[in-house]
């Protein structure tokens, strides 16, 4: 059955969500200061991005729900979140390769999606190509360093990307959304253009690119790994603890 | 630069800058201020960032990450602000970590409920403010100026503190409940956090000569219960203290006296919360050399291809 733009808007929101809470779980951990202070504002920003996608799913679904209801009140398996954001942290390695092939996804689907012909999706778009151009500066920018950096972190940095590597093909997109692309509600794909930016980085790195594809995949589909169920525990906990209550 | 000019300035209450002459005793006193200011945003983060991935809707998980994001930003100017005075923040952090320095012991308090972020907000923040808005005429400039930002983000912290309380007062049973346990706990904590009594402190009295300083520990401490009794009025939530009860002579609240045995405690920094804060700390320093020699290793080689090209 072909995705209605519901279900489109959810991965979207989905995904922003768990990336935003995974990137907050760095908080007081991460290498620096300064890294402390640019996970944070990235989480936020992602974060933001999610209590939009979430409140306008609301509106689509035309049950009244708000933001909160999506985030805090559906199962693992309701979730439409690609697979790699659900992904533990790993070392800060890991996490910026993670953030890496994540991001140049990011940025062209929100590119793609300025021109998106529901007004609410290009607005949000518009907003969050900007963010996403910073986000990818500060990805990238790290990938190199750490990747042309020294012995160890070179090593690190290969090993993260080759950990993130398998899960990378559902960043591209679901291929049930065919319906949504013909009706100019959501973008052209941008396999092609993806895969470019992401060799550039991981050659600039002078890392390697995995020789496998990936093979990874079901999130889209609400198939998670083991690691989303333990992380919605944490995160829905207090507020299921309290139904129905304000905060 | 020299002593009478350096007096002359402070009589006339101005500020002195990096590269004025100072007393060693005054740029000690400083140094030791400011790394110890900057040490308790860095671990405070702690415990209210243990509460980002646990809040209850995404409106307060969204307004709690830029609160511990701000403290990040204070813990920076800070630190640069002790670097104007000679030491550097790597050093600083090695005093943290290996415990030569301290950070506030109110940071040794734990935070089991949703409700300990409000109360931290409205009572820790609010006693921090007390404290820190007199500083912003600090005699030394890069201080007296970080805390003019520092202050003004500050009182955003303390009205979202002030803002969950509230939403918890006129919540549920079980809400107003857990507020007022929040309250139980932090009450005491955030009314020592203005340090020892002044017959008891015996750094006040030079602090103040050299314009750091501009009240008494006293004198802030009466200000916040001043301030803090009528919101809890407002909250509808009562204050742990039996004592406390207003006196119309004075146009004052009298109030019982903490324990400050257990404040010295604190203070120590002994215990399985300071270990904690600071195994927490020097882990994340540890686990992040790697990278942080990444950054160094690639900047050394970018300057030696710029120099070759």
């Amino acid at each position: 059955m072909p995705a209605d733009l519901l279900t489109h808007v959810l991965r979207q929101a989905d995904r922003t969500l768990v990336l935003s809470h995974r990137l907050a779980e760095w908080l007081t951990h991460a290498p620096e200061l300064e890294e402390d202070m640019a996970l944070a504002n990235i989480s936020l920003d992602l974060l933001g991005q999610a209590r939009h996608l979430y409140t306008y799913a609301g509106k689509l679904a035309g049950h009244g729900h708000d933001e909160d209801h999506f985030a805090y009140e559906r199962d693992a398996t309701d979730f439409r979140n690609p697979l790699i954001v659900e992904q533990p942290n790993g070392d800060f390695a890991v996490t910026m390769a993670r953030q890496v092939l994540h991001d140049h996804a990011a940025f062209l689907y929100w590119e793609s999606m300025c021109s998106s012909t529901d007004e609410t999706l290009a607005a949000l778009a518009a907003r969050a190509v900007n963010e996403t151009r910073f986000h990818l500066r500060h990805s990238t920018g790290w990938m190199i360093r750490l990747g042309d950096g020294t012995d160890e972190s070179h090593r690190r940095a290969q090993a993260g990307l080759d950990t993130m590597w398998p899960f990378a093909e559902e960043l591209l997109g679901a291929d049930d959304e065919d319906d949504l692309r013909t009706a100019g509600l959501i973008g052209p794909r941008f396999d092609g253009a993806w895969r470019a930016a992401v060799g550039a980085t991981v050659a600039e790195a002078t890392l390697t690119m995995p020789p496998e594809p990936p093979t990874r995949s079901g999130g889209l589909r609400g198939e998670h790994s083991e690691h989303l169920a333990p992380m919605l525990k944490v995160m829905q906990g207090l507020a299921r603890a309290h139904p129905g209550a304000t905060w | 630069m020299s002593q009478a000019e350096f007096d002359a300035l402070i009589d006339a209450d101005e500020r002195i800058e990096p590269d004025d002459w100072m007393p060693d005793d005054y740029r000690k006193t400083l140094v030791r201020q400011i790394a110890q200011h900057a040490h308790s945003e860095i671990i405070g983060m702690q415990p209210e960032g243990e509460w980002i991935t646990r809040a209850p809707s995404l409106h307060r998980k969204a307004i709690l990450t830029a609160k511990v994001q701000d403290e990040a930003g204070h813990g920076m100017y800070l630190y640069g602000a002790a670097e104007s005075l000679g030491v550097d923040r790597a050093e600083l952090l090695d005093r943290l970590h290996n415990k030569t320095q301290k950070y506030s012991s109110i940071f040794n308090y734990e935070t089991p409920e949703w409700a300990d972020v409000g109360a931290i907000g409205w009572l820790v923040d609010g006693a921090a403010i007390a404290n820190q808005v007199p500083l912003c005429r600090c005699s030394y400039g890069p201080y007296g100026r970080a805390m003019v930002r520092i202050c003004k983000e500050e009182s955003f912290h303390q009205r979202q503190g002030f803002q969950i309380m509230l939403t918890l007062s006129e919540g549920t049973p079980e809400q107003k409940a857990m507020a007022q346990r929040a309250l139980n706990r932090w009450w005491w904590p955030s009314i020592m956090m203005f340090g020892p009594p002044d017959t008891d402190s015996p750094n006040t009295t030079r602090s103040m000569a050299w314009g750091i300083k501009r009240y008494t520990n006293d004198e802030l401490r009466q200000q916040f219960v001043d301030a803090t009794v009528p919101q809890a009025e407002l909250l509808g939530l009562a204050v742990p203290d039996p004592d406390l009860v207003w006196n119309e002579e004075r146009g004052h609240y009298d109030f019982g006296e903490p324990d400050w045995d257990e404040f010295a405690t604190m203070v120590k920094g002994e215990g399985e919360i300071p270990d904690l804060r600071i195994s927490t700390r020097r882990n994340a320093h540890a686990e992040g050399e790697w990278v942080r020699e990444a950054a160094v290793a690639y900047a050394e080689k970018q300057q030696q291809r710029e120099r070759v090209a």
